[in-house]
């Protein structure tokens, strides 16, 4: 027998009043802008716009505001907010090698043609914890140098040259798009790296390290990491013509793989990328690293059973949304079906004590 | 590889200084918006923004962008299309009258009052962080090696 049960409401409206009086924390202490979280908390802005795979910086701070910090939670407001926007369209691929890059590396060639510029890192501090930042101190200023000219080569074309490493060949296929046709495996490299890109960041960063320690060992070099801005193209049908619709800031990663050569392909340096919205290098690394990782059939690799090799379990657990939305469903009432089972466990109890009595 | 960028365009090029600019500037510099009828109500939408492969192999959807749009025509008969980055529908719609009246005698005066000071800003702030990360370059010298001498 089902029985319909009512009475949560009054519960549920405090219950949401509670959580407003909660966000909003002390009275006593000024009330966080969304201006504020944008411009000072840019790298978690950057990481739901990546995850929640909808570039809009106000947006986010806005669901970073409201989720009380709790980014998965921000990830979903956004990724809920996008599924009420229509498709004006699609841009053309950005151009990579056009950035203007504020941060671009490369762990494989030191004089690298246009530097190693190390940009606004993380890298190199001693991570101590800063005390001056409790206090309101002056705005602190960056040095300048006279500028390099806008364009950086890719690093990967200097390898090109003398054919030690693999060729990609463009082409204006459209892409699959896993926000409009349920995912389906085996996925193209391209469906890979949509979903790659916008899954969950400790996620992929576990898988990549997985990689690393030896569950399907790709030896990874990043053969280039670059953080910066580039324009995006859009084809507009009533003008015939594309115009920039905009700007956005990304984090382009390229890894250099050894690669012993296989039945069907020689030894060279295979790659693996990673691209991402913001600045988000950490995401970008472990993409590139996780997107090699799944390429072993198509390069004749062995499969040896490692996690990350295993395109069904990377891309189907990639999404934090998918992943929370099933597990969290578990603590809503479950009355009827726990019903059940408890009726199953005593029935069965009853079974095993009259048997054991017999 | 991509494909190489034929030279924009004069109405190319202003349409992406609008599409980047930020609104409160742009409704700074013109507060006033001529005449007009909205052919297109603005409408705030989502382009799915594409890389490619290894930056330079087969398209993939990176995720998506806001955008809004909007079009309008003035009395004299121009049409201007305004796309620009975000959802604020002021902007989509200022974009869009700009872009009708830099098709008409107005346009050297529009050009000067508003696309070229846009068009400066836009620049001096891709200096500033340009010159900022070159000092961040990083000088390599190399040490006297003991083995060496």
């Amino acid at each position: 027998m089902y029985v319909a049960v009512k009475g949560g409401e009054r519960a549920i409206d405090n219950a949401h009043a509670f959580l407003a009086e909660e966000r909003r924390g002390d009275v006593s202490v000024p009330e966080l802008s969304v201006d504020q979280i944008r411009e000072q908390l840019k790298l978690a802005v950057n990481r739901v716009m990546a995850e929640g795979s909808l570039f809009d910086p106000d947006l986010a701070a806005l669901a970073i505001k409201q989720a009380r910090g709790d980014l998965i939670e921000a990830v979903f407001l956004i990724r809920a907010y996008r599924t009420t926007l229509p498709r004006l369209g699609a841009s053309k691929p950005i151009d990579t090698s056009a950035m203007a890059c504020v941060r671009r590396i490369s762990a494989t060639f030191k004089d690298a043609p246009g530097g190693q510029v190390l940009g606004p890192t993380f890298d190199y501090t001693h991570r101590l914890l800063d005390f001056k930042l409790l206090a309101e101190g002056e705005a602190p200023q960056a040095a300048r140098a006279p500028a390099m000219p806008a364009a950086v080569p890719h690093i990967a074309d200097f390898l090109n040259r003398d054919g030690l490493i693999e060729q990609d060949t463009a082409n204006d296929t459209t892409p699959p798009d896993l926000t409009r046709e349920p995912m389906e495996l085996p996925a193209s490299r391209a469906l890979r790296l949509q979903a790659i890109t916008r899954g969950d960041e400790g996620f992929i960063l576990s898988m990549a390290y997985s990689t690393q320690r030896g569950y399907g060992r790709t030896h990874a070099f990043v053969g280039e990491l670059r953080i910066g801005t580039v324009p995006v193209e859009m084809d507009i049908p009533e003008l015939g013509f594309a115009i920039q619709i905009g700007e956005i800031e990304v984090t382009e990663c390229e890894t250099v793989n050894q690669f012993k050569g296989s039945k069907t392909e020689p030894p060279q340096f295979t790659r693996g990328y990673g691209l991402v919205f913001g600045q988000s290098e950490r995401k970008a690394i472990a993409m590139s690293l996780v997107d090699r990782a799944l390429r072993w059939k198509e390069l004749g690799e062995d499969n040896s059973g490692a996690p990350a090799q295993d395109e069904e379990f990377v891309l189907m657990h990639a999404d934090n949304i998918q992943a929370t939305g099933f597990l969290e469903h578990i603590k809503l009432p479950h009355y009827v079906d726990f019903q059940a089972e408890l009726e199953m466990v005593r029935h069965l109890r009853a079974e095993a004590t009259r048997e054991a009595a017999e | 590889m991509p494909e190489p960028q034929p030279n924009p365009t004069a109405r190319q090029i202003w349409m992406g200084v609008l599409a980047r600019c930020r609104p409160d500037r742009l409704a700074a510099l013109m507060p006033d918006l001529a005449a007009h009828v909205v052919l297109r109500p603005a409408e705030v939408g989502a382009v799915m923004v594409r890389g490619r492969v290894g930056a330079v192999g087969s398209p993939f959807n990176l995720g998506e962008m806001s955008v809004t749009r909007c079009s309008v025509r003035l009395d004299d008969g121009a049409v201007g299309h305004g796309y620009v980055q975000g959802r604020d529908k002021g902007h989509a719609r200022r974009a869009a009258v700009l872009d009708a009246l830099m098709q008409t005698t107005q346009a050297p005066d529009l050009q000067a009052t508003v696309l070229d000071v846009l068009i400066a800003e836009e620049a001096a702030g891709r200096q500033a962080r340009a010159e900022k990360a070159a000092s961040t370059r990083v000088e390599f010298f190399t040490l006297v090696r003991g083995e060496d001498k």
